[in-house]
């Protein structure tokens, strides 16, 4: 096992994309997180899946966000990526805008995308271009609407005990 | 043809069309579920059948969605604990404690020693009752029932000793932000110990009746196999990874709760298949055992809860004498504390591999964004993959082995 820092997967990241492409880079205990654009995606996992050192091969989880506020850049994707030979994580992350949520498919490098995909699909209504099979996977099909965007509020509205003013929150 | 050759051909059922006759290139479609006795839950499948062989299969899942990642953006940490129960309900204290470890990740909050003990003892003890139901379960299912009720009656005694430490049996909701709600009590100590050295004996009891009986080696070996390559790609972990020979185990590769002081071997299988899958559960399962012995022998003295008033519950004796404890309690109760703004992921071994939390908090009393990482939705999608080629039976002792929990599948 290799140790293979932070550092050492930003600058292969930056040296193959460009330092302008890697953004919004961060460390949360340990776990090295990157924005970039949606266009450098796939070729970006590609790299990391087949880069002889880091060897990002594992797909830990996929997971779809939505910040109302964030104009342009509502829906956002992040990819849990996981080098288990160097136990090194890494969140790469992008943000589509809502009117045109748009964004490449990954299960040509990872099977387990399929469902992962389906499921931020189904939640969040980011469209992923290319999926064999892009379908509702854990709501009823007939639905309208995507329920973990923000704009649907989880409970009845005309509830009063949990209003926030009324508690100072 | 051999069942083995089936296996691994997944095109050999278009092979045995009839030549001739009336039933020529005739498909039969065959609807597994969604509430089938032999697959334990509501797993709906649509097989594509031609005669006895399985062409194609399409999973629904969803049944018992219920919404849980949309209910924690609303609810205050402490009541998301009660969510985490019924993900995977055979190993509710694995799941409480993960959360738990992931929102004092989020706070920052140090876990004394024997807190972090007692959590692996609880841990490996709901590892094991996970095992048992895999395990005999799949006994069951290919034919021997004997078994099933030998160990069954001792996944009975370990919800009695959860019951010493919570009060409830099945969703637990063990375990506070910051330890234990209350400390190993004499009784459960007793029990533990009761476990350790009864235990072993039905577990062998056990082993010598499926281990290397004939029929269930026929029914198991060669069935639902896959190769080391395609479970990485499929996102396998757990007791399904390491059955095809890769020895990820997340309480080695990234140890939390002092699993580090811990001496303990993380068994491999070499081909991927039923057999295999049940062989390193059940070596899993005396590897538990271990680890108990030794966090029950090192036990270290002191507090079982971190000195956290702000996020730990205060006890409720205390509740009703002392001023601090009742605003505590009042303020942890109703959701008032606010946590940091930040980004943790913190993943623990579940009962079947890699069960994560992805926690994204915009310093509000809520999470902001909460992704579980359920290991059996991620493994699931390989079933079709897994069972072409194959029987109908072989496919029920597949899924059976797997141990696809719907409630894990649907959160």
């Amino acid at each position: 096992m290799e140790n293979v820092s932070n550092q050492q997967i930003i600058d292969a990241l930056q040296g193959q994309f460009g330092e302008e492409s890697i953004y919004g880079i961060a460390e949360s205990h340990g776990i090295l997180q990157v924005t970039t654009e949606v266009e450098h995606i796939v070729p970006m996992l590609h790299f990391l899946y087949q880069h002889p050192v880091l060897k990002f091969q594992f797909l830990t989880d996929l997971a779809g966000i939505h910040f109302p506020e964030a104009k342009g850049q509502e829906l956002g994707v992040i990819y849990h990526l996981h080098s288990l030979e160097n136990n090194v994580r890494l969140w790469i992350k992008i943000y589509v805008p809502i009117e045109n949520p748009v964004v490449p498919t990954v299960t040509g490098l990872y099977a387990t995308a399929n469902w992962m995909e389906r499921e931020a699909f189904d939640f969040y209504g980011i469209i992923f271009e290319g999926h064999p099979n892009l379908i509702r996977i854990l709501n009823v099909e007939d639905m309208d609407y995507h329920p973990m965007r923000k704009e649907y509020p989880l409970e009845d509205a005309t509830r009063h005990d949990k209003i926030d003013e009324l508690f100072g929150r | 043809m051999s069942e083995v050759a089936l296996v691994n051909n997944p095109n050999v059922g278009l092979d045995k069309t009839p030549k001739s006759g009336p039933y020529v290139n005739e498909l039969t479609t065959l609807n597994l579920g969604p509430t089938h006795p032999a697959t334990h839950g509501i797993f709906q499948n649509i097989l594509t059948m031609d005669g006895e062989t399985i062409v194609d299969a399409e999973q629904t899942v969803g049944y018992i969605h219920r919404a849980f990642e949309k209910i924690a953006e609303r609810r205050p940490f402490y009541q998301i604990t009660t969510l985490t129960d019924r993900m995977n309900y055979c190993s509710a204290p694995i799941n409480n404690m993960g959360w738990h470890m992931t929102v004092e990740k989020l706070l920052g909050i140090e876990v004394p020693k024997r807190a972090q003990y007692i959590r692996v003892i609880m841990m490996e003890m709901a590892r094991i009752a996970d095992h048992i139901i895999c395990n005999s379960i799949l006994a069951v299912d290919t034919g021997a029932l004997t078994g099933f009720l030998y160990v069954y009656q001792w996944r009975e005694f370990i919800y009695e000793i959860y019951e010493e430490l919570c009060g409830a049996r099945l969703t637990t909701n063990m375990g506070r932000f910051g330890g234990m709600e209350r400390d190993l009590s004499p009784v459960a100590i007793e029990k533990i110990k009761k476990l350790l050295a009864e235990l072993p004996a039905a577990l062998k009891e056990f082993e010598s009746m499926v281990v290397r009986n004939r029929i269930f080696m026929d029914r198991t070996q060669n069935v639902g196999a896959i190769s080391a390559e395609r479970a990485l790609n499929y996102g396998f972990t757990g007791p399904n990874l390491r059955a095809t020979g890769v020895d990820y185990d997340v309480r080695s590769l990234n140890p939390y709760s002092s699993y580090e002081d811990f001496d303990f071997e993380i068994p491999v299988g070499t081909k991927g298949d039923t057999y295999d899958r049940f062989l390193v559960r059940e070596e899993e399962m005396w590897q538990s055992l271990r680890i108990i012995q030794q966090a029950m022998d090192n036990l270290p003295e002191g507090s079982y809860h971190a000195d956290a008033p702000h996020y730990y519950l205060p006890p409720k004796q205390e509740v009703y004498r002392n001023m601090e404890a009742l605003i505590y309690h009042f303020k942890i109760v109703m959701g008032e504390i606010d946590a940091p703004v930040g980004e943790v992921y913190h993943s623990v071994e579940g009962g079947n591999g890699e069960l994560g939390f992805y926690l994204v908090s915009d310093g509000g009393r809520t999470p902001y964004r909460l992704k579980f990482r359920r290991p059996g939705y991620i493994y699931y999608q390989a079933f079709p993959e897994m069972i072409k080629g194959s029987t109908l039976s072989d496919a029920i002792v597949t899924m059976s082995s797997m141990n696809v929990i719907a409630g894990e599948l649907d959160t």
